[in-house]
């Protein structure tokens, strides 16, 4: 582990003024462990009472669990001496469930596993199915889906940052962050119809163009948001409570959150540039400009900052994917998987025909197997799909980052006090309905 | 932000080591042949017979391996210099419809250095053991993953330190569900799920482990343990 003093600069007072009107700061120093040293002296440790360990159950319903996630807890006092996490509580067998449905009726099951990154998993199953079809989708749909990915990615990161800060104590924070939430799900209410479950794409395209004056709506929205991001940053980024709170915690080196095979936030936090978007792209990031935050210490500061700089670079990824949005098609030209038009259907036989097929029977993909992961909120979300040339997958795989970066939580918290516990697991930013499927 | 944390530092490049060209959106992915993963003929020089074919298919190589030597290959696909897949993606399985077709246990493995991604299967047949090598040693992520695969599919990991169920609780006992002959609605009917939920016992939901932790637990009788273990209601 990474042993150096680090000095991060935390206001003291609400007021946070001196004299001269300048903020007021007082260097918090961290040892060598990286937890934050306080800023009093603390009081004298009382003398350990030998006393039995004592077994504590947190959740499956509990606010600060984010879901239904179960730790039972050995505690020695306060400090926690072994981590066992119990998950299952929602589980309802989407991948099973998938085997019996043709691909586009699976595409509402995505919004449902992962529900606050709706649209980007709606965009990376159907980015799996066009592969296992050998579509290339069209200019328009590959923007119009970068614009669903990198919404679905702030508002899942403001639901993380609000629901963090109130964990932790900051209740203001949370108001902010769901009111902007509110915002983008009014934007994709007016895209979709639907604010949680979007179900926005459909293989080979999307399920609907944006209405006219969506962009403008988006661009005001885009103005807007990055001046509360600063708000909450002022708020935030260097109050005492908070850093006293988060550095330090939860520490995973750079080797260590590789080989848990930590993704997104998580790993970057830690060190690691690895971002799907940048070294495996897909809907051709790589022709955009933005940049992956990396932390240096992988404790639940650096998480927050990453989480914080990342919906900045969404912002910008944004305002690029609205001013080259292309005129066109949303949808191939595929007759094996686009639907023939309404007017089509009711008038012509052969359109009609293709409609019934295509509804009741479904595309057939051919034999073959395809893994497509997009970079989601929590990391790389992947798709495996198996085709036996039938019209429903053989084998639907989620690849679930939450699943993984939870699996390390014992690794996180043994040592650390409980009222920690909270914070990080708040940090790893769980999805509950996608860590069990 | 008028000075960002010296913690915080933003970089744009990847990690990868190699000087190659930045890797780009694929397009008109083939969906048989196209540019092998180099590793794949790595892999079949430095195992020979242990690897039985490789393809490839939508643009990922898949090589397939016998079962026996799935660990050892795994681990040097980690450990060799030249190979570096140092993050494990997904442990899986996937079963057939047709009911003669083997069990194939699916690795997908990357190379962050290298940006590269391998697919490593071995199949099982079914009527033998399903058991294969646990990569819990080489990639601590694999903890979870296969647990989920052994809860999903009773393919038991060998080598694993705690092989137990993941998603279903610890004594259920319809099967395991993602198997071909279990039923979407599961084996069990509505009623007798029911019945089986009530009867069981609060202090079935801790593991034999935990409890040791609790106060008391030293003076419980041994078969009173047995029969909270099998989750069957007590005392009352």
């Amino acid at each position: 582990m990474a042993t150096k003093t680090r000095t991060i600069e935390v206001e003291l007072s609400t007021s946070g003024l001196d004299a001269s009107g300048k903020p007021q700061r007082v260097p918090i120093v961290t040892n060598d462990g990286g937890t934050a040293i306080a800023l009093e002296e603390p009081l004298a440790i009382e003398p350990d009472l030998d006393g039995e360990h004592m077994l504590l159950n947190l959740g499956p319903q509990h606010p600060a669990t984010h879901g239904v996630l179960r730790l039972v807890l050995e505690l020695d006092g306060e400090t926690v001496v072994r981590c066992i996490p119990h998950i299952g509580y929602l589980h309802c067998g989407f991948e099973k469930t998938g085997e019996y449905r043709q691909y586009n009726q699976i595409i509402p099951w995505t919004d449902r596993e992962d529900y606050l990154n709706a649209p980007g998993n709606n965009v990376a199953f159907a980015l799996g199915a066009e592969r296992l079809f050998g579509i290339d989708i069209t200019e328009r749909c590959t923007v119009l889906r970068v614009i669903a990915c990198e919404l679905s990615r702030m508002m899942s990161h403001l639901v993380w940052l609000g629901t963090t800060s109130i964990d932790i104590g900051a209740y203001t924070p949370f108001l902010w962050a769901f009111h902007q939430r509110e915002l983008i799900y009014q934007l994709l209410e007016s895209w979709t119809g639907a604010r949680l479950t979007t179900s926005v794409t459909r293989v080979g395209g999307m399920m609907a163009d944006i209405p006219d004056g969506w962009t403008g709506n988006l661009r005001k929205f885009l103005d807007g948001f990055i001046k509360v991001l600063d708000d909450v940053d002022v708020l935030l980024t260097r109050n005492a409570i908070w850093v006293g709170r988060t550095v330090g915690l939860g520490v995973m080196t750079p080797e260590e959150a590789v080989n848990y095979g930590l993704s997104g936030c998580m790993l970057r936090a830690s060190g690691v540039s690895y971002d799907v978007r940048k070294d495996f792209p897909y809907l051709d990031y790589e022709t955009y400009d933005f940049e992956v935050p990396v932390g240096v210490n992988g404790d639940v500061y650096d998480r927050y900052l990453v989480r914080m700089e990342e919906m900045r670079q969404s912002n910008r990824i944004l305002y690029q994917a609205l001013d080259r949005l292309p005129d066109g098609p949303i949808n191939v030209d595929d007759a094996r998987v686009i639907l023939p038009t309404k007017k089509d259907a009711t008038s012509g036989m052969e359109s009609m025909i293709h409609h019934f097929k295509q509804v009741m029977e479904g595309p057939r993909p051919p034999v073959g197997e395809a893994y497509v992961a997009v970079e989601s909120p929590r990391g790389e979300k992947g798709y495996y799909m198996v085709s036996d040339g039938s019209a429903k997958p053989v084998r639907w795989r989620i690849r679930p980052p939450s699943f993984v970066n939870l699996s390390a939580i014992p690794k996180m918290v043994e040592g650390h006090l409980l009222s920690d516990v909270i914070a990080i697991n708040a940090s790893i930013d769980v999805v509950l309905g996608e860590i069990d499927r | 932000m008028t000075d960002q944390p010296e913690s915080f530092d933003i970089v744009s490049v990847g990690r990868a080591l190699v000087d190659a060209a930045p890797p780009v959106t694929p397009r008109n992915v083939l969906h048989r042949g196209g540019d092998a993963n180099p590793s794949a003929d790595a892999l079949k020089q430095q195992f020979g017979d242990a690897i039985i074919r490789s393809a490839v298919g939508w643009g990922e190589t898949t090589v397939f391996v016998a079962r026996a030597h799935v660990g050892e290959i795994i681990r040097w696909l980690h450990d060799d210099p030249a190979q570096q897949y140092d993050y494990l993606v997904d442990v899986t399985a996937v079963e057939y419809r047709e009911a003669e077709n083997p069990i194939e246990v699916v690795w997908h493995l990357r190379s962050l250095p290298y940006r590269r991604f391998l697919r490593i299967k071995t199949e099982l047949k079914k009527g033998s053991p399903l058991e294969v090598d646990s990569v819990w040693g080489v990639y601590h992520g694999a903890d979870w993953l296969e647990r989920e695969c052994y809860d999903m599919f009773g393919i038991t990991f060998t080598g694993h330190p705690d092989l137990r169920r993941i998603l279903m609780w610890e004594q259920y006992k319809e099967g395991y569900p993602l198997r071909k002959d279990f039923p979407l609605r599961g084996r069990f009917s509505r009623s007798e799920q029911l019945r089986q939920a009530l009867a069981a016992n609060p202090e079935s939901r801790y593991s034999m482990e935990e409890l040791t932790v609790a106060e008391a637990f030293t003076e419980i009788p041994d078969d009173m343990r047995r029969r909270l273990a099998s989750g069957e209601r007590t005392g009352e």
